[in-house]
């Protein structure tokens, strides 16, 4: 026991690359990918479309490419199933997801029966709030949980330090997923409907921004799905994760530099670069929005982040 | 088989006004975080929660006791308590999300019967197997991102009961799934029981009239002498794309009153009020009135005069039937 959490403590922090929440062309994700193949400095990449069914089509085909391009490089691929499937297409791609012989992140129970008995990865989008819920889970064989993004880091810590066991994920880079639905908001916005929604999603390849009357940055669009305008950046120092029983990061992709960004946490993570250097290097790069890191300090997740 | 009608009862005076006007059923949760209706001024004490029982029993109405939000890591006993309360009182049924609440519920109280809270977001034959075969769930209130088409269709495919919301306030993300709340304020359904909370919203009147804001955030903007609604953030009007409008969903209410003979057809067993926060007049005639509906659908009515039953509802507030109908989406 004592020699597993030793080795626990000295392995390096893990650092993913979350799945693509955009709509993304076949094209752009294969050079997107290539590039983190051969430069990104993350030891695990996620592939596969989550938010929008619709959008599974286009990029089906794209993936086990993608998959062996990434493998050959090094990395893990793990497979991320769909946050909110329902129609029975959509339940079979989460299904066929689950089965293609690679690690599979779940993104909502759907997935649970089919996963029940290997090791599998819980994502951000299934609801992990306290111990219990996380003990059920790790009991179906789940080895690692990314926790949903609202949760307080008091719970966070609690949680972590319930089940050692168990490889906890913050997610630490990008917009945040903040809700989903049934409805298209982009179609919305652009008088259409879901059902026929022409795929407008595609012409913000970071989402769209929705500011407040008064001109206030606030939120972010991106189909069915509803981010922060603000991007996360949780900025650790490796002491602050090993107190928290935190064990790996998410950068989650956009369309700024992400082997960039994915260089800076390694350095953050590795103890080569301090927290106030890894926080202006990020905010020199071309980012959607401002920096925010409220939901780990316990405050509104759209707090700005401090500097010093 | 008659449709089941599942009456908001935010307080004991609730509660007694949906039994007398003939809620088959009533909902209500306990006066703390276990609920997600966890607002000042209602819900219920373990005493009241006995006697409004007591009093709903004695009327031959059901009382299911909401304990539907996510325990809080390592303060789970409220949650416990809230299951213990709920079965001493002698509750119908409890309707949970989390998954804890649920393992904990199906170990400790194996005699107590368990609603999925719309807030677990279950909406295929696979998660709905899953809370049924793991825990013994009896029955789904279904995430409202379903039309009337494809309930039908989960119906034919799982072995419990489902409810389907048909009035009220209308959430247009999924529920469970939306921490647009704590991005906002360090509050949310999940977190707290709370949406939107009372406590980070401002009126503020300028030159232009009124901006309603939520900690900060400005939600909509109303002019001199229109009334300024509450600031719930995704009925807020918002500009994106070059376009200012109500993105997420106009400030409409839920109104499926149409299609009740639909979903009874599609095979739902209750149909749910939305509505704990509001007091015991438009509860009674809210019930008074489906009620009124539900027994001329039973009894053969037609469309036109359940429609005549429901009409007095539609006056003022616009609504939608949300999901229920593709287009919505």
């Amino acid at each position: 026991m004592l020699d597993t959490k030793k080795s626990t403590n000295m392995t390096k922090t893990g650092l993913t690359l979350g799945p693509v929440l955009f709509n993304w062309s076949p094209d752009r994700l294969r050079d997107f990918y290539a590039r983190i193949a051969d430069e990104a400095d993350v030891d695990r990449v996620h592939l596969g479309e989550v938010v929008c069914g619709k959008r599974q089509p286009f990029t089906d085909g794209v993936w086990p490419e993608l998959i062996e391009r990434l493998q050959a490089a090094g990395k893990q691929v793990v497979l991320s199933t769909l946050a909110l499937p329902y129609n029975p297409r959509e339940r079979n791609a989460v299904i066929d997801f689950c089965k293609a012989g690679e690690l599979a992140e779940i993104n909502d129970l759907t997935a649970l029966p089919t996963v029940a008995g290997k090791p599998f990865l819980v994502g951000p989008f299934v609801n992990v709030y306290n111990e219990g819920a996380a003990r059920f889970l790790a009991g179906r064989g789940a080895t690692g949980i990314c926790l949903p993004v609202e949760l307080p880091i008091a719970s966070v810590a609690v949680i972590a330090a319930a089940l050692p066991e168990v490889e906890f994920e913050l997610f630490a880079f990008g917009r945040l997923p903040l809700a989903l639905s049934g409805r298209c908001y982009h179609a919305r916005l652009h008088g259409l409907h879901k059902d026929g929604c022409q795929f407008v999603c595609d012409r913000d390849p970071d989402g769209l921004p929705v500011d407040t009357l008064d001109g206030q940055r606030f939120l972010a669009i991106n189909g069915i799905q509803t981010l922060s305008s603000g991007v996360e950046a949780f900025c650790p120092t490796p002491e602050d994760l090993a107190k928290l029983g935190v064990r790996r990061l998410r950068l989650s992709p956009h369309t700024v530099d992400m082997v960039a960004v994915s260089r800076l946490y390694r350095a953050l993570l590795d103890g080569r670069a301090s927290r106030t250097e890894t926080l202006a290097a990020l905010k020199a790069l071309d980012l959607p929005g401002e920096l925010v890191d409220g939901f780990t300090r316990g405050q509104p997740g759209s707090a700005r982040v401090e500097m010093a | 088989m008659s449709l089941e009608l599942v009456c908001p009862a935010g307080t004991p005076s609730a509660l007694r006004a949906a039994v007398e006007a003939g809620a088959h059923s009533v909902y209500c949760g306990f006066r703390d975080e276990t609920n997600a209706r966890n607002f000042p001024g209602l819900n219920f004490s373990p005493d009241e929660l006995v006697e409004g029982v007591r009093f709903a029993h004695a009327h031959g109405t059901k009382v299911l006791v909401a304990i539907n939000t996510f325990a809080k890591a390592g303060a789970m006993d409220a949650w416990k308590a809230a299951l213990a309360n709920a079965e001493k009182a002698g509750a119908d049924a409890v309707i949970l999300a989390d998954l804890a609440v649920l393992d904990h519920a199906a170990t400790h109280h194996p005699n107590l019967r368990l609603h999925l809270s719309v807030q677990a977001a279950a909406a295929t034959p696979e998660a709905i197997a899953f809370y049924a075969d793991t825990f013994g769930v009896k029955r789904i209130v279904m995430p409202r991102v379903l039309s009337v088409e494809e309930i039908a269709k989960l119906n034919a495919a799982i072995n419990v009961e489902t409810e389907a919301f048909v009035f009220g306030g209308l959430c247009p993300m999924t529920e469970g799934r939306c921490s647009l709340s704590s991005y906002a304020t360090g509050k949310s359904p999940n977190l707290t029981g709370v949406c939107s909370p009372p406590e980070h919203v401002a009126y503020t009147e300028d030159k232009n009239g009124t901006a309603t804001r939520l900690n900060g955030f400005t939600i909509d903007r109303f002019g001199a002498g229109e009334q300024a609604g509450y600031p719930t953030l995704c009925k807020g009007r918002f500009v994106a794309g070059g376009k200012t409008f109500y993105l997420f969903e106009d400030p409409v209410s839920l109104n499926a009153a149409s299609l009740i003979a639909a979903l009874a057809k599609a095979g739902v067993t209750a149909l749910k009020i939305e509505g704990r926060q509001r007091g015991k007049g438009y509860v009674a005639e809210v019930v008074r009135t489906f009620r009124a509906a539900v027994e001329a659908i039973d009894a053969g009515g037609t469309e036109v005069e359940v429609g005549r039953l429901l009409s007095g509802l539609v006056e003022g507030g616009r609504q939608t039937s949300g999901a229920y109908k593709k287009t919505w989406r």
